[in-house]
């Protein structure tokens, strides 16, 4: 048994540090927000000239061949610096569909210049009445030959307004809600008939409606076999919501740091607010509620290195655990700051928004929990 | 122990169903979408012209001299069309001051100003370095001739960039214990040396600002109260601030549109509202809630009876807070995807959702309920130690 991560994920972690803190200061990040893009491509070239942006791929696909473990550490770190630029949607959302369902052409053809920094992804998934559920799918994509033609609508796309390339899940057989009949499919986000309407969302990502109206699609753009997408989806999900919450636990820990170093600095009363036992006890419980879920990350992280499919229940707990002590304990750092706590200028607000919005990503805290309901008692 | 309605308060209830529906039409919602100070002085305007801008006060002062139950069917009836309670800052806050501690003069110039809404009014309490330790204000005003000169800064204030007039706690004196030396003065916001910095709040809009007072030249007898008195002055306003925002009767209309909403969200082919998880959640939120419109309308009896709200108001402030959150986060849980929606003039329709940004907001704005109005921290003290006696 042993929890330590390895030398090469010491250094990983150590330079993805160093870039926050050299180059991605508060005022800087606040304008990276606020430019047109909503990212900076100058950061993305670092990203992709550290190697950051291969860890997930294979060696043969020109990666680092990094696994569960690896990526978990560049998320932490991530959440931590609260980085805007969107390694989340191209690399672990776009990238692992790709690098899953793609023959060897397809996967030639896009993540090379995706590692190289030159290509921004995105997956469309979630469509307007979907909500959580997948499967829940009415864009359609109609076979003719090799070719396909698409049509519908997804919403909320997670770096929708900067990509160059989408991966759409549309339906090619079955009913709207069935698991079977589901197919990827690699659109040029600039092809005839895509369209869409942009909108930044509070945790500064860059989102789109993206609409298709009779998209031809030639052959070559379908992933993996027609109708079989559900189990590619589901996999990709799995490691997304594993991402997901690395991500979290950093930005669970920066909050309890920051908050920590406020009260002992805070003074009121003649003393410094830390030395109230009521939120003495309150810091205690957001401290246990980091390691907790910094536990069941470990967990996860365990069972998926050896069989994903093992890790099932234990990412649905984990994100029922990343939510409620999520909320918790960016609930305590925006109330022990108080009124500084409900500005725009102080950090801590917008490290809650991303945590909100990570609770809203890929399923919230109900919708896991009866998943973990479903997974864990229907057998018994 | 009796809650039924009699006769006159049924035929009470029809008058204010057949006011509201008739007044609170088309125009004026739109008016208050609008979200504008404007629109909601016009409202405030209608309520006046018929006599009911201000329930708790006396009717010497113009209030309605509503009974406890009517005070509630009012409140009820309101919070149901979903219509805003007033701005509170002239109507109970400044006004329960003015007519408890205020000279003859004073009740003259401004009591029927602030019923008329003719000014709006804002609040000068916390300051960068007094929050929760409001005693510890530092703003100060010295004495020079028939006035007094302010020097300092005041924070959070909200809606200062559309006030007349703000009400400030100020220090006066500094040789003896905190709480002494403080006192309660009105300021025309339009005097000079007084700047008004924005501050962006974590709901993305600007209602918060920092107010500061350069050498600003008050007449003394703007001084509401005596001198050095302003602590217990300021003691008596927060609890009237206090069984404000409880807001029992808009939570209880927010509850209601959380089940419309979940009703219509779909998950996979199955109403959120079916599912378990969810449905124990909103019931959480509707038991608390039911207690705490009993626990609301004991201390609405207590009052009617003669009684000032005092450290049990405390209590309504906490809960009223807990649960106007619990509301909020459980919208933003509905919204999914959407709760992040940061553009608040999407047309829905291009958008895919109606109120997703909408959930944000209120989610986000209210944050400040439990640190507003004393902390709710602040609150258990009160408690703890005025109502438990523990020292």
């Amino acid at each position: 048994m042993n929890f330590d991560y390895t030398e090469e994920q010491q250094m990983v972690r150590d330079s993805i540090a160093r870039f926050i803190q050299d180059d991605y200061d508060w005022d800087t990040r606040r304008a990276i927000v606020d430019s047109d893009e909503g990212m900076s491509r100058e950061n993305w070239q670092t990203f992709a000239e550290l190697g950051w942006l291969s860890i997930p791929f294979s060696e043969a696909d020109g990666g680092f061949g990094g696994n569960i473990v690896d990526m978990s550490v560049v998320m932490e770190e991530m959440g931590k610096g609260l980085v805007v630029e969107p390694f989340f949607p191209t690399v672990v959302l776009f990238g692992g569909v790709v690098a899953r369902a793609g023959d060897e052409a397809q996967r030639a053809e896009v993540l090379e210049s995706l590692i190289g920094g030159e290509t921004l992804g995105a997956f469309a998934y979630v469509e307007r009445q979907s909500r959580f559920a997948i499967n829940d799918c009415k864009t359609t994509a109609t076979a003719n030959g090799d070719c396909y033609t698409l049509n519908g609508e997804k919403v909320v796309v997670f770096n929708g307004e900067n990509a160059d390339k989408l991966v759409v899940l549309a339906r090619t057989s079955g009913g709207q809600f069935d698991e079977e009949g589901l197919s990827l499919f690699l659109v040029d986000a600039n092809a005839e008939g895509v369209s869409k309407v942009c909108y930044p969302m509070m945790d500064a990502q860059r989102v789109a409606n993206i609409t298709f109206d009779n998209v031809q699609l030639g052959a070559g753009s379908l992933l993996g076999a027609e109708g079989g997408a559900a189990s590619v989806v589901n996999e990709v999900v799995n490691e997304a919501l594993i991402a997901l919450a690395s991500e979290a636990v950093g930005i669970m820990g920066t909050l309890n740091a920051k908050t920590l170093e406020y009260t002992k600095t805070r003074e009121q009363f003649g003393v410094a607010i830390g030395s109230f036992q009521a939120l003495q006890h309150r810091m205690v419980d957001t401290m246990m509620a980091y390691e907790q879920a910094k536990s069941l990350l470990f967990k996860a992280l365990c069972e998926y290195k050896i069989d994903p499919a093992s890790a099932e229940a234990t990412i649905h707990a984990l994100k029922v655990l990343i939510d409620r002590n999520g909320k918790l304990i960016y609930g305590e750092a925006i109330q022990m700051h108080g009124g500084m706590g409900i500005t725009d200028e102080l950090d801590i607000g917008h490290y809650a928004k991303r945590l909100m919005m990570i609770n809203a990503t890929l399923g919230d805290g109900t919708f896991h929990r009866s998943k973990f309901i479903e997974s864990t008692y229907a057998a018994a | 122990m009796d809650i039924a309605l009699s006769a006159e308060d049924l035929a009470f209830r029809d008058e204010v169903r057949n006011f509201l529906d008739t007044e609170f039409d088309a125009d004026m919602q739109a008016h208050l979408k609008g979200r504008g100070s404007k629109g909601m002085v016009e409202w405030q305007q209608k309520l006046y012209a018929k006599g009911w801008v201000a329930p708790n006060w006396p009717v010497e002062h113009g209030g309605t001299g509503w009974s406890a139950t009517q005070k509630y069917i009012w409140e009820s009836e309101r919070s149901l069309r979903g219509i805003p309670d007033v701005v509170p800052f002239g109507l109970v806050m400044v006004a329960n001051v003015i007519m408890a501690f205020g000279t003859d003069e004073q009740k003259a110039y401004f009591l029927p100003r602030i019923l008329k809404s003719e000014d709006w009014w804002c609040q000068g309490y916390s300051e960068p370095g007094s929050g929760s330790d409001l005693a510890s204000l530092k703003t100060k005003a010295e004495r020079d001739g028939d006035d007094y000169i302010i020097n300092g800064a005041k924070i959070w204030t909200t809606y200062a960039q559309h006030a007349d007039w703000i009400f400030c706690l100020v220090r006066t004196d500094n040789s003896g214990k905190k709480q002494e030396g403080i006192t309660f003065i009105l300021v025309d916001m339009k005097s000079e040396g007084i700047k008004v910095n924005p501050i962006i709040g974590i709901d993305n809009e600007h209602n918060l600002n920092e107010v500061e007072f350069n050498n600003v030249r008050v007449p003394a007898k703007n001084v509401v109260g005596e001198v050095g008195k302003g602590w217990t002055v300021a003691k008596a306003l927060l609890a009237h601030e206090r069984t404000g925002i409880a807001g029992v009767a808009d939570i209880k209309r927010n509850v209601r549109l959380l089940q419309e909403a979940a009703a219509a969200e779909v998950n996979g082919g199955e109403r959120l509202l079916d599912d378990a998880g969810f449905q124990q959640r909103l019931a959480d939120i509707e038991v608390e809630l039911m207690a705490l419109e009993f626990t609301e309308l004991r201390t609405l009896a207590a009052m009617a009876a003669g009684g000032f709200p005092g450290p049990e108001s405390s209590l309504l402030k906490i809960k009223g807070t807990e649960l106007q959150q619990a509301t909020q986060e459980l919208r933003m849980e509905i919204a999914a995807y959407y709760q992040g929606v940061l553009s608040t003039d999407m047309d829905p329709e291009v958008l895919g959702h109606e109120f997703g940004s909408d959930a944000r907001r209120a989610f986000m704005y209210g944050r400040a309920a439990t640190i507003y109005g004393g902390s709710n921290e602040v609150q258990k003290n009160i408690i703890s130690k005025y109502v438990l006696g523990l020292e």
